[in-house]
């Protein structure tokens, strides 16, 4: 019976981790369905980028009061989780506050602990307030109705729930140390946590023992359980901004890729030896599809953008038709790009393996035409992500396939092309009359 | 302005008499055919024949680049486009191109190299700005001594290639008050034109692009709305005159500033 408590523990922790890992798997497996793409270039640049933008977070404090707010939360994460290995360590051998005997370094991390989850607990309240009370514009838009919006406030009662635990797990541990209860090394400096201490003056050592034991277990049981819900959550970017960062595009922004498979045939064409009756060879592969109707369609890039997006919406509130009414929002394209990604994940799941046709697309089951020919691709949403997606680069593929694979631009849009087909113009000018202008 | 002839010759000029211009200026469809651009090609025009540039055009031999059908989606014109300028670009040999089209410029800078044309492609502020801090153009008038002026930052110019400081730079030298919107730079808003807009209604929505971005501009009090692109030259003036502000506020390029500053 001595050791039930470690073996719980190594079950809980197995278990939690375990599950992690089976959706890391399915998340790599479904970023994999996207076509290959070539991002093994400049190393040392992209090492910068993600250096600079996931851990420096430069592109949050752009807007000052979310990005504070935000680096107050992510630094607390990171910096609390330092504990999360002394509870393993603690849980897996039963020890209590291994950590202890750094003494006054061990004092100065509690000291730090305890402060950051307080600051923790400021900002998480003020994201709150934003969302719930002042009601910023960007969260109340149409595509965060529903989940969207009871995900983002999940996350903030899950972090709450967490620090406080934490907290009172200090102020119960701190009592016991006060009233030299055995086990409960003196140890940690309580400057948030002593004040809560104070409550419980009246408490016996067993109920505090109960009080600091139950906390301890929730604490940890809910960050495995925070771990786990991240997959199934818009919060993933806490792990994703990082390789996202990395892949992120490093051209200029107005650089729009070259598709390889039009040049070969656009050089057949104008090739002027090539005979132009020449039946395809028996063994040619079947002509690469153009742009992008489906999720598969896409690069893995653009799939690990989906599912790093946080749905925080800067660029929809930067985004010039979303700002004058327009269907068009580039959060809803990343949200779209996840949600049909999740489905044809679970479709593969539910088949054994085997994608099973089921008659939908992300082309017009979600994302409509009128949304991506709204587009100015201004890169305004480009700019603003704070993780280097580009919902851009997306809208762009799915124009290549209506004009490309289906013929469906808008009507005017074919006049201008044709315009340029025939004379050189998007206008119906001649080309001969180009130099008319020096002389008028 | 005065009614001097511009001196433009084309690459086949050039050839004919056995000489390499410096650069090439890429006049760009809206700058050939557009009523209003033809006359940011002119004022650029003179700013060349002023400060002596050796340049030519490719005149009829020009065509566009295909950026506009390449943001539409069509990349098989884009690409036949692309192709045959290539080949007449490089068959004259040519190293530098200038354009007053920051679409052309993002166009052949970026997308052009991948298919075989390899430039060194400036926009017209930034070889204004050359011109003027090499010593080869002064410019001394006071015409615009006090005026109100705010920058409209093109998207193809700003986000996507960066180039914020040239046009203001530029405009410095006028002695104007350069007056920001509020979003301005980075955060410019766009001037409903781009992605190929330009061709086509906008879809469904509340207000127009053009709109919203002119009363950014008029609010900060402006004389004179500035730009570097010949489609938010279109779409800027569209808005002031909705907004009924066109005898009060005008919608200029920094091309035709400079070209009048110096009364050419």
């Amino acid at each position: 019976m001595e050791y039930l408590s470690n073996i719980l523990f190594a079950i809980v922790l197995v278990a939690g981790i375990g599950f992690f890992t089976k959706n890391v798997l399915r998340l790599s497996r479904n970023i994999k369905l996207g076509r290959d793409v070539d991002v093994s270039d400049n190393k040392p640049q992209r090492w910068k980028n993600m250096a600079k933008i996931a851990l420096g977070q430069t592109k949050m404090v752009v807007r000052p009061i979310a990005g504070f707010l935000h680096i107050i939360v992510y630094v607390g994460f990171i910096i609390i989780n330092l504990e999360v290995l002394e509870i393993i360590i603690d849980g897996l051998f039963g020890t209590h506050r291994v950590f202890a005997s750094l003494g006054s370094i061990y004092n100065l991390l509690i000291g730090s602990f305890e402060i950051l989850a307080v600051l923790v607990i400021v900002a998480v309240v003020i994201f709150w307030i934003r969302r719930n009370i002042i009601r910023i514009k960007r969260f109340i838009k149409p595509e965060m109705k529903g989940w969207p919006k009871n995900d983002g406030n999940i996350i903030l009662y899950i972090e709450l729930v967490l620090m406080t635990l934490f907290l009172t797990m200090n102020a119960a541990d701190y009592q016991l140390q006060l009233l030299d209860a055995p086990h409960y090394t003196k140890a940690g400096d309580f400057p948030a946590s002593q004040f809560i201490a104070s409550l419980f003056s009246d408490m016996s050592i067993a109920s505090l023992i109960v009080l600091e034991r139950t906390t301890w277990w929730l604490h940890i049981i809910g960050i495995l359980c925070f771990l786990n819900y991240l997959y199934y959550s818009k919060h993933l970017h806490i792990l994703l901004a990082f390789p996202n960062t990395y892949y992120g595009s490093i051209e200029p922004k107005g650089k729009l890729n070259n598709l390889e498979a039009i040049t070969k045939e656009v050089k057949l064409m104008m090739d002027p030896s090539a005979d132009p009756f020449a039946a395809p060879a028996e063994d040619a592969p079947v002509p690469e599809k153009f742009g992008a109707s489906d999720v598969k369609d896409l690069n893995w890039v653009q799939l690990l953008n989906a599912y790093t997006c946080t749905e925080c919406g800067r660029c929809t509130s930067s985004c010039p038709a979303n700002l004058t009414g327009k269907k068009l929002s580039p959060r809803k394209i990343m949200m779209d790009t996840r949600d049909r990604l999740e489905e044809v994940g679970k479709n593969i799941d539910a088949n054994k393996g085997v994608f099973v046709e089921d008659g939908k697309q992300l082309l017009g089951d979600y994302i409509t035409k009128e949304e991506l020919w709204a587009c100015t691709t201004c890169n305004a949403c480009v700019e603003e992500c704070p993780v280097s997606i580009s919902p851009l680069s997306i809208i762009q593929d799915m124009r290549r396939y209506l004009v490309m694979e289906q013929s469906a631009a808008p009507v005017e849009l074919n006049n201008m092309m044709s315009n340029i087909e025939n004379n050189g113009a998007p206008w119906p000018y001649n080309q001969m009359d180009r130099l008319n202008w020096v002389d008028e | 302005m005065s009614n001097d002839k511009l001196r433009v010759p084309t690459m086949g000029q050039c050839m004919a008499e056995g000489k390499q211009p410096e650069v090439l200026f890429w006049v760009g469809s809206a700058g050939s055919f557009d009523d209003r651009a033809k006359k940011i090609t002119r004022a650029f025009v003179k700013i060349l024949n002023k400060a002596n540039v050796d340049f030519a055009v490719l005149g009829t031999e020009e065509s566009c680049t295909g950026d506009v059908a390449k943001r539409a989606g069509n990349e098989f014109l884009f690409q036949m486009q692309a192709l045959m300028n290539i080949e007449v670009l490089n068959g004259y040999g040519i190293k530098k191109i200038v354009t007053c089209d920051p679409h052309s410029y993002n166009c052949l800078k970026n997308e052009y190299p991948g298919l075989g044309g390899n430039y060194e492609v400036v926009h017209h502020t930034q070889f204004i700005q050359d011109l003027i801090n090499s010593g080869k153009l002064n410019v001394t008038g006071s015409l615009y001594k006090g005026k109100r002026i705010t920058f409209h930052d093109p998207c193809y110019l700003g986000r996507a290639n960066n180039e914020y400081t040239a046009p203001r730079e530029v405009l410095k030298n006028t002695n104007a008050d350069i007056i920001e919107m509020k979003r301005h730079k980075q955060t410019a808003l766009c001037c409903g034109a781009g992605g190929a807009q330009m061709f086509k209604e906008p879809e469904k929505g509340d207000k127009d692009i053009n709109v919203l971005r002119t009363e950014d501009a008029l609010s900060t009090k402006p004389n004179i709305i500035a730009t570097g692109c010949p489609y938010c030259i279109t779409m800027m003036t569209d808005g002031v005159k909705n907004k009924e502000k066109e005898d009060a506020v005008k919608v200029m390029d920094i091309a035709e500033i400079i070209a009048t500053a110096e009364e050419l």
